[in-house]
């Protein structure tokens, strides 16, 4: 969308060149090698999996091509190391976790089970979360570490069922958190379902049904509404004509490639300008308010968001039924 | 361990179980027949579930009968038509291929396996995340203590035993089978004798197809939804279960698929080391078994060598 909005008066034609890395680490390093080895792409705005992010840096950082990650969350992916070429826009999980443990011990959950892939970002949440559960007197009661494309869950799940958590925590992504729910339900876990960020996508109310209702999920950053230029956002958004919505984190891709465009109007289409500039310890403006790289690219995030399904849709928490008591989650 | 919560496992146990034989029957159908092993059936079990539940929604939409019923009939035209797939697989890859190295069969099946999970990936709404499987059985639940048992799920094992029972009985008692059975043992002596080896292929791999659509019809109706790589590791370990029974042996392919989910049940729950081992776990001892039974544990005992 912002590469279709570029300003008439633009010094340089920007085109846009979309690679799939189908959310796994080997094709990302695939299309990430492919990109960064063409000389006539300048920069990448990528990825939304964290395993693949974490996946790809090294290529970025070998073939000097500077990117804005707009998604993933992993902190890893800028603390791991100290790549120049490496930015973010929108936060980590550890800030997301961080919070998600303090609104839920805020609720009166005592216990929980977590349920996480076995990727990095499964991984990274379930170390996260469990740090900041600690510091809030909450207790992990089972820990259950599972592939991102295993199917059944019965096992797992029936063995959760006799340990009667409060919460289960779902590290994982659509396709293992809809499984995980689905299957709570025919199993008869009576617990509530808490996920990340990584679930904050029609396509988890879409495999659910009338399941998803009052499920959680935190995503760091606030809520498209509330961002400085969310509505601006929104009203471009609609009128381009896209088949689906921005989803949670279309305004941070939105951010990355405005950010770059106006750094490359700036410096030139040149791969070194363009890293110079990105780390040039300045601020700037965007729809999410203001960008400011840390030594490692990463941009502070301040707010999260809790999100709840309430009538087939992720809804604010703020503004929910939910938060206002009308209608209550699963509680002991 | 309590009773009513072991009898929860082994209910789990054999509900995967009896998803993994489905499958796993039908690769040894392939096998018997042919000595191929057809890798993308995995992935036709993918497209039968994916074909009952469009087919589902077009019914449902007619509004003319009740849940169950949009079941059956949307299961009827789904296996007929994955079975018309499944004859096109042998008519124009697998019998073209008769006289190559069986390995050529395996990887241009592999490859189809791949072909068709990424157009339901690309080309599907949504085809990339799960979607959603209604429950068209009746939920209705049984409990006693920590034993839960739903209708659906019962109904299931006792229609999946059917089909399973009903495949042996084909097999082995009819004249189809019989006609299988002998282009199975020697292609040419049955050509000899007047019975249409192709013919009999081309039934196979029909039958094969009903099987992997009711295999995927459960799977939907069991986890209620699907997704389009619930066909690999489907495939994966159907022909894992297929080749541990004993490729070739219809009991084995059950026996496999029971032992499969046994030992994936038993991985998650009594590791030590956790549940993220316990594919590792159960491949380990599947090895193992290969190791000591190289034919299966229900298969021949010794390879015949000439």
């Amino acid at each position: 969308m912002r590469l279709r909005n570029a300003n008439a008066a633009s010094k340089y034609n920007y085109q846009l060149v979309v690679l799939d890395d189908e959310c796994k680490p080997s094709t990302g390093v695939q299309v990430a090698t492919k990109a960064a080895a063409d000389q006539t792409i300048v920069a990448g705005i990528t990825h939304y999996c964290s395993a693949v992010a974490i996946a790809t840096m090294g290529t970025y950082h070998r073939f000097n091509l500077p990117i804005v990650v707009w998604g993933s969350v992993l902190p890893e992916v800028t603390y791991g190391n100290k790549f120049p070429e490496v930015h973010r826009v929108n936060g980590t999980m550890i800030d997301g976790d961080r919070d998600a443990s303090k609104f839920m011990r805020s609720r009166g959950y005592k216990t929980w089970v977590v349920i996480h892939d076995t990727t990095d970002y499964g991984k990274g949440h379930l170390k996260y979360f469990s740090e900041a559960l600690n510091s809030d007197g909450g207790q992990i009661i089972g820990t259950f570490a599972v592939s991102s494309d295993q199917q059944d869950f019965t096992a797992e799940l029936t063995k959760i069922k006799s340990l009667k958590p409060d919460v289960v925590y779902v590290g994982g992504l659509v396709p293992l958190a809809v499984r995980v729910r689905s299957q709570m339900e025919k199993v008869g876990v009576d617990a509530q379902f808490q996920g990340t960020g990584g679930i904050l996508s029609d396509g988890f109310i879409a495999g659910l049904g009338k399941s998803a209702e009052g499920a959680l999920a935190f995503r760091e950053g606030a809520a498209v509404e509330k961002l400085p230029g969310g509505q601006k956002f929104l009203s471009l958004y609609e009128n381009q004509g896209f088949e689906g919505p921005p989803e949670a984190y279309g305004p941070f891709a939105f951010a990355a490639s405005d950010l770059l465009i106006d750094v490359i109007e700036k410096v030139g289409p040149s791969r070194s300008a363009i890293i110079e500039e990105l780390n040039a310890k300045k601020e700037w403006d965007s729809i999410i308010g203001k960008i400011a790289f840390d030594d490692h690219g990463q941009n502070t995030v301040s707010a999260t968001t809790l999100y709840v399904v309430q009538d087939g849709k992720w809804q604010v928490w703020d503004q929910s039924e939910y938060a206002s008591g009308k209608r209550h989650l699963n509680s002991k | 361990m309590p009773i009513d919560l072991l009898g929860q496992y082994l209910l789990n146990t054999v509900m995967l179980g009896l998803i993994y034989a489905l499958v796993a029957v039908g690769f040894t159908l392939f096998f018997g027949v042919m000595n191929i092993i057809q890798f993308s059936h995995g992935d036709i079990v993918m497209m039968g579930a994916f074909m009952c539940l469009y087919l589902v929604g077009a019914v449902a939409s007619a509004d003319i009968m009740p849940a169950p019923a949009q079941l059956i009939v949307s299961f009827v035209f789904a296996a007929a038509l994955l079975g018309f797939v499944g004859i096109a697989i042998g008519r124009f890859l697998v019998l073209p291929m008769k006289d190559a190295p069986p390995l050529n069969v395996l990887l241009i099946t592999l490859m189809l396996g791949t072909i068709i999970r990424e157009c339901v990936r690309l080309f599907v709404p949504g085809g990339s995340n799960p979607i959603r499987f209604p429950p068209l059985l009746s939920t209705e639940s049984y409990s006693l203590g920590k034993f839960t048992l739903r209708l659906d799920s019962a109904l299931m094992l006792i229609i999946g035993a059917a089909v399973l029972i009903g495949t042996r009985t084909l097999i082995k008692r009819t004249k189809l089978g019989l006609a299988i059975q002998a282009v199975g043992q020697d292609e040419e002596t049955a050509r000899i004798l007047g019975i249409d080896d192709r013919g009999v292929v081309l039934a196979t791999f029909a039958i094969g197809a009903g099987l992997a659509a009711v295999a995927g019809v459960f799977s939907g109706l069991y986890y209620n939804q699907i997704n389009f790589d619930m066909g690999l590791l489907l495939g994966v370990i159907g022909f894992s279960s297929a080749i541990v029974g004993g490729l070739g042996a219809l009991g084995g392919a059950v026996l496999g698929g029971l032992l499969f989910a046994s030992l994936q049940t038993f991985g998650t729950l009594a590791l030590p080391i956790g549940g993220e081992y316990k594919d590792i776990f159960a491949f380990t001892v599947v090895i193992a078994i290969m190791t000591w039974r190289p034919t299966g544990l229900l298969g021949e005992k010794y390879k015949e060598r000439v």
